[in-house]
């Protein structure tokens, strides 16, 4: 039966997106029957191209995925390259990698907190630094081009392309290399660039991918940070979804496929700078030119990412002020007075989210974990990986993207009657959890030593008790660790949560997005404070239990 | 032990789907259509049911007063009521839609909507709504001041019929704040003449937001030539003449205004939020105590007051509306009789509560209720009801459609 574990997988991973691109596809070319819609045509098309700025919609979500794509990995290149193997670089990446556990949207309301014009930044700098007494009028939320949204992006996409490559450093043989190179008379940087970094970039190519997919069909931070006149596409296709003139679904599929086609677009674009850039290396190589004087390359590399880490974790404070805020007024840099009614206030509404966000995440997160650790001792068993082909199954729903197959997920739910039910919910977040699960389970598992095995089958025991009492206890401590990344993905889903959850299963996400709207600062501290701090907890609890079962296994400590 | 983890899987999924299968075989009780007349059986009927009540979420006082109705409802009639907290009403309606188009015509997801205006108009006339005169023969009814509130029976220029019930009443008034603003405009022009010497200090929810459509039409029923057009339904024809006056002052306005009128706040809750980081120096709201509420909740300084123009600002009523396919009409029922009773309806004109007027005529209580109002405080900020000015009628709700698809044309997308 273990056998099926891949398939399953498959399954899992495809079908919905399958099922979903079709139940979309077909409104937008005019056919929905319940809707009156039983002919094929391009009118949705039509009438989706005369929407004012349609195209600056579009051309918004395109660049936000380009830019916001480029930056990060242009900050995480230089970060690795300009300082990988020292102790700033160790310092930073322990401070780096919780950033992956908090949710988008509270990192995006963290950010707009910050820097608004009435945020803590002016209100710290102010009167006695800019003479102000009140908040300048400029524009910086909400800006036309969309940059403080792609900058909410940035810092979020830095953690987790800084994760994905520091897991591909070890199959390159970073530390010989640079050595090498450095030997050779070339700087840091440029060492890093020739030796390193081609063969960590096949390696981390999907993630590149899925971050693309990811910040041009982004809507919980669009909403948050994003312009709204015009919106980029995916926040205004939902709002067309949701348009009590159903006419309009037809639109929200063409636009869903437009979508598609931008996203597809964002990609294609990446591929030819991959083949420029690649080009400029080429040609740097091969000219013999060291760049051995790259001091201020790589202190760019390092002030980026710790400003970037600092944005983070600042935003995270000052929501939390917020949350315990009494009134509060501009320039001051702290509240006159600090309470919990807040809290207290937003206590009884919280019950219900926190209680369906929790249940949900564990629901989904542990079947990934069973999918993913069947599917990987199937792997061991059968002496197969599924190689390139099955990695890019395992990206899939990551590189589609969500506003064009969750759309149609919606209406196949609804047609089995399934639709905002626990069961379907927790079937969606799966679908997001399983990729992030499986990718971050599967290197450590790979990692493993197979003579642990040998050895256990040499003293008699089969593969079942090899795996329950040799692989999986020596490998709890990164299967717990892919379970908390499972958890923190499931708990940041926004887009599925509100179109198949239909309202019914409001979870403090959905929650805290609603409340974006109402601006109330201390609300939406409680909200989001709290969506940070239920990943926290679960990577916490996920260190202290292998610290505690091995504390008498010294080779299976923590370090 | 070969395939345990296989059999995990299995047996997971197999629990999933059968847990599912069972929230869908209760939810889908058989039940006799429930009405208001015949009360003792609908209170029966409600006993144990779970409302669905899809409400605007964006005020955590709004919440709060809903699930202290929640609660009560719950204590007196054994019926759950669960808030949906929507951003956006027209969601609600448009899953009401969806579920007709899917034939889904019992076991509906809303129970009970909170609804006026286009959104009661688009319901009405789809027929996605519970049998007329449901709400007039609700209990409480008796108290409602139809003689002197025109906003209850006719809802944005459409009879209401007794297809929603009334929850509070809605007027349109400015809020500044005295340590900063001396003198207040007194109509929309002399807005626009204060924002040009004050720049960036006003700013209104970007339409289709229900109070930056409001203002919209505020405008415009202050500047038409001939008003009385905007009580019928709009015709397309003169659509451009009719509406001239108002963007020709919002031109005049746009460069004035907060950000250049390159971005707007969301709702007027993100408005208060403005004004009390000094970014804003007039706001507005659909409500009269929501300065003194803000005050009460350290959301404004103390020291904001209201102002209201003299020529009139608009009025109307909101409501609560249950869906023809909701799967808990009796527990609806209950929940609409209780927020129009006079104690839940004294506890939400409480500015600390949440300061939205009644609907109800005082004096058509008894001694003890009337008591419960007389105690109110109307809160610093509040004006009294004798100076809340004169009442504009709400235009026909297809202005409401047909203007904010023209904003969209003319200011939705920036340069």
């Amino acid at each position: 039966m273990l056998r099926l574990a891949p398939t399953l997988a498959i399954a899992i991973l495809i079908g919905p997106i399958l099922f979903g691109l079709i139940a979309t596809a077909l409104p937008a070319f005019g056919y929905f029957p319940t809707l009156g819609g039983t002919s094929f045509s391009f009118s949705a098309f039509v009438a989706l191209f005369e929407r004012p700025g349609l195209l600056r919609s579009a051309l918004l979500s395109f660049s936000s995925g380009l830019i916001t794509t480029f930056s990060s990995l242009l900050v995480v290149v230089l970060f690795v390259a300009g300082w990988s193997g020292t102790k700033v670089f160790r310092r930073l990446q322990h401070l780096v990698s919780p950033l992956l556990s908090v949710p988008h949207a509270a990192a995006a309301f963290g950010l707009a907190f910050l820097i608004a014009p009435s945020g803590w930044i002016m209100r710290l700098l102010s009167p006695e630094l800019t003479g102000l007494s009140r908040p300048p009028d400029v524009l910086i939320l909400q800006d036309a081009f969309g940059l403080t949204m792609m900058g909410g992006l940035i810092v979020k996409e830095i953690p987790f392309l800084l994760l994905v490559t520091l897991s591909a450093l070890p199959q390159s043989n970073a530390r010989q290399y640079s050595q090498m190179a450095t030997s050779l008379g070339y700087g840091r940087i440029a060492g890093f660039i020739h030796c390193v970094w081609p063969n960590v970039y096949r390696q981390i190519r999907l993630a590149v991918f899925a971050v693309i997919a990811y910040a041009s069909s982004v809507v919980d931070v669009a909403i948050i940070l994003g312009p709204d006149s015009p919106a980029p596409l995916s926040p205004r296709l939902l709002g067309w979804m949701n348009d009590p003139d159903l006419a309009l679904r037809f639109e929200a599929s063409a636009g869903a496929i437009l979508q598609l086609g931008v996203t597809v677009s964002a990609l294609v674009s990446w591929l030819a700078l991959e083949k420029f850039f690649a080009a400029l290396q080429r040609h740097y190589c091969q000219n013999g030119q060291r760049f051995a004087r790259d001091k201020a390359v790589r202190q760019i590399g390092l002030i980026s990412i710790s400003l970037a880490t600092t944005i983070v974790f600042a935003g995270l404070a000052i929501l939390a002020i917020w949350s315990v805020a009494g009134f509060w007024s501009f320039p001051d840099a702290l509240p006159d007075s600090f309470s919990l009614r807040s809290w207290a206030r937003a206590l009884p509404g919280l019950q219900q989210p926190l209680w369906n966000s929790v249940i949900i995440a564990l629901m989904a997160t542990s079947i990934a974990v069973i999918i993913t650790l069947a599917c990987l001792e199937q792997e061991v068993r059968s002496g197969r990986d599924g190689g390139s082909r099955a990695m890019l199954f395992v990206y899939l729903p990551l590189l589609v993207p969500q506003t064009g197959f969750v759309f149609g997920l919606q209406i196949f739910f609804l047609w089995l009657g399934l639709d905002a039910t626990l069961f379907a919910l927790v079937f969606v977040h799966l679908i997001f959890v399983l990729p992030y699960v499986f990718l971050s389970f599967s290197d450590p598992w790979r990692a493993f030593d197979p003579r642990f095995a040998s050895v256990a089958h040499g003293l008699g025991s089969g593969l079942n008790r090899t795996f329950w009492h040799i692989r999986l206890p020596m490998l709890l401590r990164p299967a717990l660790v892919a379970f908390a990344v499972g958890f923190a993905v499931s708990i940041g889903q926004y887009l599925p949560t509100v179109l198949i959850g239909a309202g019914r299963l409001p979870t403090i996400t959905s929650e805290a997005v609603a409340l974006s709207s109402g601006g109330d600062r201390r609300v939406i501290g409680v909200y989001a404070f709290l969506q940070m701090a239920m990943p926290f907890v679960v990577f916490l609890v996920a260190g202290l239990v292998p610290m505690l079962l091995f504390r008498n296994r010294r080779d299976l400590k923590v370090n | 032990m070969k395939n345990s983890t296989f059999n995990i899987v299995k047996s997971t999924g197999l629990s999933l789907l059968l847990s599912a299968g069972l929230a869908f075989a209760t939810s889908s009780v058989f039940a006799a259509e429930p009405n208001s007349v015949d009360w003792q059986s609908t209170v029966k009927q409600a006993k144990g049911q779970s409302v669905y009540f899809h409400a605007w979420g964006g005020s955590p006082r709004i919440n709060d007063y809903i699930g202290w109705a929640a609660s009560q409802v719950q204590k007196r009639y054994g019926v759950t009521v669960n808030h949906v907290k929507v951003t956006d009403t027209a969601n609600v309606v448009s899953t009401v839609v969806a579920e007709k188009a899917a034939g889904k015509d019992s076991d509906g997801k809303v129970d009970l909507i909170w609804i006026n205006g286009e959104n009661f108009a688009s319901m009405k006339r789809q027929k996605l709504l519970f049998t007329p005169g449901w709400a007039t023969n609700l209990p409480n009814w008796k108290y409602v001041d139809v003689e002197n509130k025109p906003t209850i029976t006719v809802d944005f220029t459409i009879p209401t019929e007794g297809l929603e019930a009334p929850w509070g009443n809605a007027k349109l008034v400015f809020f500044y704040d005295t340590a900063r603003t001396k003198s207040v405009p007194n109509s929309m022009k002399e807005l626009s003449a204060w924002a040009k010497k004050n720049p960036g200090r006003f700013t209104y929810p970007q339409p289709p937001n229900f109070i930056g459509s409001t203002f919209l039409k505020q405008a415009l029923s202050e500047l038409a030539t001939d008003p009385a057009k905007l009580l019928k339904p709009v015709v397309e024809e003169e659509f451009a003449k009719v509406a001239q006056p108002l963007f020709d002052l919002l031109d005049e306005l746009h460069p004035n205004m907060w950000r250049k009128a390159r971005a707007f706040p969301k709702t007027h809750v993100a408005m208060r939020q403005l004004m009390a980081d000094k970014e804003l120096d007039i706001i507005f709201a659909f409500n009269p105590s929501f300065a003194s509420s803000a005050i009460a909740n350290n959301e404004l300084p103390d020291s904001v007051r209201s102002f209201v123009f003299s020529k009139g600002t608009l009025g109307n009523t909101h409501f609560v509306a249950i869906p023809y396919n909701g799967a808990s009409k009796a527990g609806a029922l209950v929940l609409a009789n209780f927020l129009m009773s006079p104690e839940a309806q004294a506890h939400k004109q409480n500015p600390t509560i949440w300061g939205d007027p009644t609907v109800l005529n005082v004096d058509k209580m008894n001694a003890g209720d009337r008591a419960r109002f007389a105690k109110l405080e109307l809160g610093v900020a509040t004006l009294k009801p004798e100076e809340l000015g004169p009442m504009l009628p709400e235009p026909h709700p297809s202005w409401m459609n047909r203007l904010e698809k023209e904003w969209l044309n003319r200011y939705g997308v920036n340069n």
